[in-house]
């Protein structure tokens, strides 16, 4: 079956809503390309000859009956089909691995509770955040200044990081990898810049690079600066102004 | 008036149903008050007309049979000409940039928009241009 | 021999019954700044509409003009933010709605019910000028030190709030909004008491064309709407200067509210939008298929649907917030395809089995057709939350959008190929005509279709830059040519406007149109009509020029002509040429 332009994904949620999507485009061509027939065939058939009156048809019900009756039939089917999709990716199944994920102005940052490891970076420093493949990994999003977008493409899913409020979803990744994440609502100055990766390991990788910043991080908790997995020459946050570059 | 009545009220009654569905679903607020003023918004001008249509005769652009020197006569007042909506246009645009630029432009803004009422209202009374 | 033709209708008692057009008021730009005529107002809304579709058009060709390179430095990254935040917001706020239902609504609706002017024509004239300072506010922000509004033309907060966005470009945004705003409820009011109050006898609701009751439904869409909008505005201005939180996590406040209000203006706002322009795409087909609307009154009870259904799907805006009640947005939205899929079945209906006539206003309301059907199938897919959770601010959605505009913008400029005549008294040249409406169908689809791929793979909306995804360049310069095609479009439609400048003149009905305005002349004198036929159905000029095809009644009364119409030789039965003297001449009886 075409993919309709959409792809598969990584996650065990992702290939449900490609399905989804591949159902929905199967209507949309069925139902568009019957439109597209009737309309190219009207004004092909239908151009003016002479100068005669054509019969004044105002109505046909039958014709007007089935063009209200079907969509409604077509539409409670799509909904039905929403729906199985919906409730699978709202659900929240026993999670072993859960990140905390905080947006910000404008980068995002990530830590992993019970463990002193924090990752962050702004704009194109590009943080990544560390999952294990095949494991329901619980999300908990949150932003500490606008609304912002989580969105990665091979996910087939977002979700806003909204200030004051906790968003949680799970994720089961089934590829390894790296997958490239972007903000996808607008928050100010360096919207376009705010980028971060997703990095998808096995489970024993995943346990070893957690343990190994953990320990990290925790042998210098004493200092007042703490430990982050940032590239080195951070810039400084970029003034809140509008106006220049 | 009776079409006009039944359009409006039909809106609000399916408004009131969508709130009644929406609200005790989502049990979100904002848009179980925003539909239901809708609901009453409709309900508002629609009762008015459905009153009113059960206890007048049909004008004459609700007779189907009706012809049209049936309508002769004043339809309306309509004046041609009159500065004032170009003034209370004015005003309040003066009153808008109050918000931006300070408060001072209250004084020319409210001070124009009250000539403007006055004028219109006087306008109003005497006939004005047809 | 009964006479068909009635006298005229006296309009006011002052005395001048016979000399309505000699008039002894103001001239020049006095007159223009005191008229309450509805159609001098309404060629000023639809002059002032246009050159904002101009302005908006600039903004666009520049941003494309930026992402035609990944890493491109056309402009800053903070004038990037303000021209997409300003190209929504004149387009949307400034030319599309002011067009619509300021524009051809306020010239249209009352010939076509035989009113002699709107119901309360000061305030119509208030509403233009509300709508003219409103949009010189907005613009203003350009010339202020932070610039113009910057924060998408939705204006989420905290984004507007006075900590992220400080400066008056902001502030003259909203203080826009708030003129507009009232521009529009007062022209909802006007709109919706002309059709209630000034039907001319035998011009029943449901003999009223198709295009006034789009604007019908629009107008009552404004005024359920607007005041939300309002609301929301002074709200947000309160945030930013008095101290409130009421979209501030700080005192308690909750910024997913900002989005509850707006959307629930917004989405009816598109549906505000949306209506006028399938109202002229009807009378458009109608007219060049020589035949009626196909379905009345199911186009009747499609648009009553649309308008109430809108009212309910506004958080399909908001399906990736994660707080909303996604079942009930999603059946909803799904829903409002049944009624907008009934429409597309009527208008092909309306041409079946017609004699199709491709001038360019025909040429422009399939043109809109086609690209809205593509946009509406695509609207579809967003009503799924699972599905618009990864397209959701990308460059699908803004595809889906721009199918959606553009498609009435093909409407839009067929409404003025068509009306323009009985506007102005003057044709638009045809070759000039169809070469826009080529270039601007080409356009569009050129602009648009890349950008679903675009955005399916992954390309956000409001990005200046795509550095990381440089393979993302053809798309984008595919689209950026599009653009173009519809810029160069537009200028062809300015130069035939001063090419065709008195050049043609049209007779009452050039085009052997259907509804009452084409009974009068063109233009229509003072007070609209100097005499009125009889009513008996909603193609009253169709019945008077062509008795022998009469239409079927809707409701109660007859469809037949109470008397005979007049010999046939008295009448100027037309096909396609200019009807010279119209059919008043030669009416002896």
């Amino acid at each position: 079956m075409p993919s309709f332009g959409a792809q598969k994904g990584a996650t065990s949620e992702s290939s449900s809503v490609f399905h989804l999507w591949q159902g929905f485009s199967i209507g949309a061509v069925v139902i568009g390309g019957f439109v597209v027939i009737l309309f190219c065939y009207a004004i092909l058939r239908f151009r003016r000859k002479g100068d005669n009156i054509p019969r004044q048809a105002q109505y046909h019900l039958p014709a007007e009956v089935a063009y209200t009756v079907i969509p409604i039939l077509v539409v409670f089917g799509l909904f039905a089909a929403t729906l199985v999709v919906e409730n699978k990716e709202v659900a929240n199944p026993k999670t072993d691995v859960t990140v905390n994920v905080n947006a910000f102005q404008w980068g995002w940052k990530f830590t992993y509770p019970g463990t002193h490891t924090s990752v962050v970076g702004q704009t194109t420093q590009t943080p990544t955040m560390v999952i294990p493949v095949n494991t329901n990994v619980h999300i908990n999003l949150t932003s500490t200044d606008v609304i912002h977008g989580f969105y990665v493409k091979e996910f087939n899913f977002s979700r806003y990081a909204l200030p004051g409020v906790l968003n949680q979803f799970t994720i089961e990744a089934v590829k390894t990898g790296t997958f490239f994440g972007q903000c996808t609502q607008l928050c100010g100055l360096y919207h376009s810049l705010m980028y971060f990766n997703v990095k998808v390991v096995t489970m024993p990788e995943y346990t070893a690079w957690l343990a190994k910043t953990s320990n990290a991080a925790a042998s210098s908790a004493a200092s007042t600066a703490t430990n982050q997995q940032t590239n080195t020459g951070v810039p400084t946050k970029p003034a809140k102004s509008q106006g220049g570059n | 008036m009776r079409v006009e009545a039944k359009i409006l009220l039909s809106l609000g009654a399916f408004f009131g149903v969508m709130c009644a569905v929406y609200w005790n679903w989502s049990l979100e607020n904002a848009g179980g008050v925003m539909m239901f003023a809708g609901m009453l918004l409709c309900f508002l001008p629609g009762s008015y007309y459905y009153w009113w249509s059960r206890r007048m005769k049909a004008r004459p652009e609700d007779d189907p049979n009706s012809t049209q020197s049936e309508g002769a006569g004043v339809v309306g007042s309509f004046p041609s000409t009159s500065i004032f909506p170009f003034m209370l246009g004015m005003a309040a645009f003066l009153v808008v940039l109050a918000l931006v630029f300070g408060i001072w432009f209250l004084v020319p803004g409210l001070a124009l928009a009250v000539w403007a009422f006055l004028g219109a209202t006087a306008e109003g009374r005497r006939g004005g241009h047809v | 021999m009964t006479d068909v033709i009635d006298p005229p209708i006296e309009l006011a008692s002052d005395g001048h019954d016979e000399h309505h057009d000699v008039h002894h008021g103001p001239t020049g730009i006095l007159k223009w700044m005191t008229t309450t005529d509805h159609k001098i107002i309404g060629l000023s809304y639809t002059v002032t509409s246009v050159i904002m579709l101009v302005i908006g058009g600039l903004f666009a060709e520049i941003i494309r003009a930026q992402l035609a390179t990944p890493n491109g430095h056309l402009v800053s990254l903070a004038q990037y933010n303000e021209l997409f935040t300003m190209h929504g917001s004149v387009m949307i706020y400034l030319f599309a709605g002011p067009f619509a239902f300021g524009g051809l609504a306020n010239v249209i609706v009352p010939i076509q019910i035989g009113a002699p002017d709107m119901a309360f024509p000061r305030l119509n004239a208030l509403s233009y000028w509300l709508y003219l300072t409103g949009a010189i506010t907005m613009l203003l922000g350009f010339f202020t030190s932070g610039g113009a509004a910057n924060f998408g033309w939705v204006a989420y907060a905290p984004l507007s709030n006075s900590l992220n966005t400080p400066g008056a470009g902001a502030d003259l945004w909203i203080g826009g909004l708030l003129l507009t705003g009232f521009s529009a409820i007062f022209t909802g009011v006007n709109l919706t008491a002309t059709i209630f109050y000034l039907r001319a006898p035998g011009m029943t609701m449901f003999r009223m064309p198709i295009f006034t009751w789009n604007m019908l439904v629009t107008a009552i869409l404004i005024l359920l709407a607007f005041p939300v909008l309002t609301a929301g505005l002074i709200m947000l201005y309160c945030d930013r200067h008095f101290g409130t939180h009421i979209f501030s996590t700080a005192g308690g406040g909750v910024p997913v509210l900002w989005q509850h209000i707006f959307w629930f203006w917004g989405h009816p706002e598109v549906y505000i939008l949306a209506l006028p322009f399938f109202g002229m795409a009807t009378e458009i087909i109608a007219v060049f298929s020589k035949k009626p609307v196909f379905g009345y009154k199911s186009m009747v009870f499609a648009t009553l649907s649309i308008g109430a259904l809108s009212l309910g799907v506004w958080a399909h805006h908001m399906f990736t917030t994660g707080v909303v009640l996604l079942p009930f947005f999603s059946i909803m939205s799904l829903l409002i395809a049944v009624p907008t899929g009934i429409k597309i079945f009527n208008w092909i209906g309306t041409m079946w089995r017609g004699e199709l006539w491709f001038s360019t206003a025909m040429l422009m309301a399939l043109g809109f057709l086609f690209t809205f059907l593509i946009g509406g199938l695509t609207g579809v897919y967003l009503a799924s939350p699972p599905l618009d959770f990864f397209t959701h601010d990308t460059y699908f959605v803004v595809a889906h959008f721009h199918s959606i505009v553009m498609a009435l913008v093909l409407a839009g400029m067929g409404g003025l190929y068509y009306w323009g005549p009985k506007i102005t008294g003057y044709m638009l040249n045809e070759k000039l005509g169809k070469a826009q409406f080529w270039l601007l169908f080409i356009g569009t689809q050129v602009f648009t279709l890349p950008q679903y791929i675009l955005g399916l793979d992954g390309m956000p909306r409001r990005v200046a830059l795509y550095i990381h995804n440089p393979q993302w360049k053809m798309l984008n310069d595919w689209s950026t040519f599009g653009a173009v095609l519809v810029g160069i479009s537009t200028i062809i439609f300015v130069i035939n406007v001063g090419y065709s400048w008195k050049k043609y003149p049209a007779g009452d009905n050039p085009w052997d149109a259907q509804t009452l305005e084409w009974f009068t002349t063109s233009p229509p004198p003072h007070h609209n009509f100097y005499r009125l036929p009889q009513i008996r159905s909603e193609r009253p000029t169709w019945d008077y020029n062509h008795p022998e095809h009469k239409s079927l009644a809707h409701g109660a009364g007859t469809g037949v002509l109470h008397e005979p119409p007049l010999a046939a030789t008295v009448v100027a039965v037309l096909e396609h040429g200019q009807e010279e003297d119209g059919p008043i001449a030669g009416a002896t009886e």
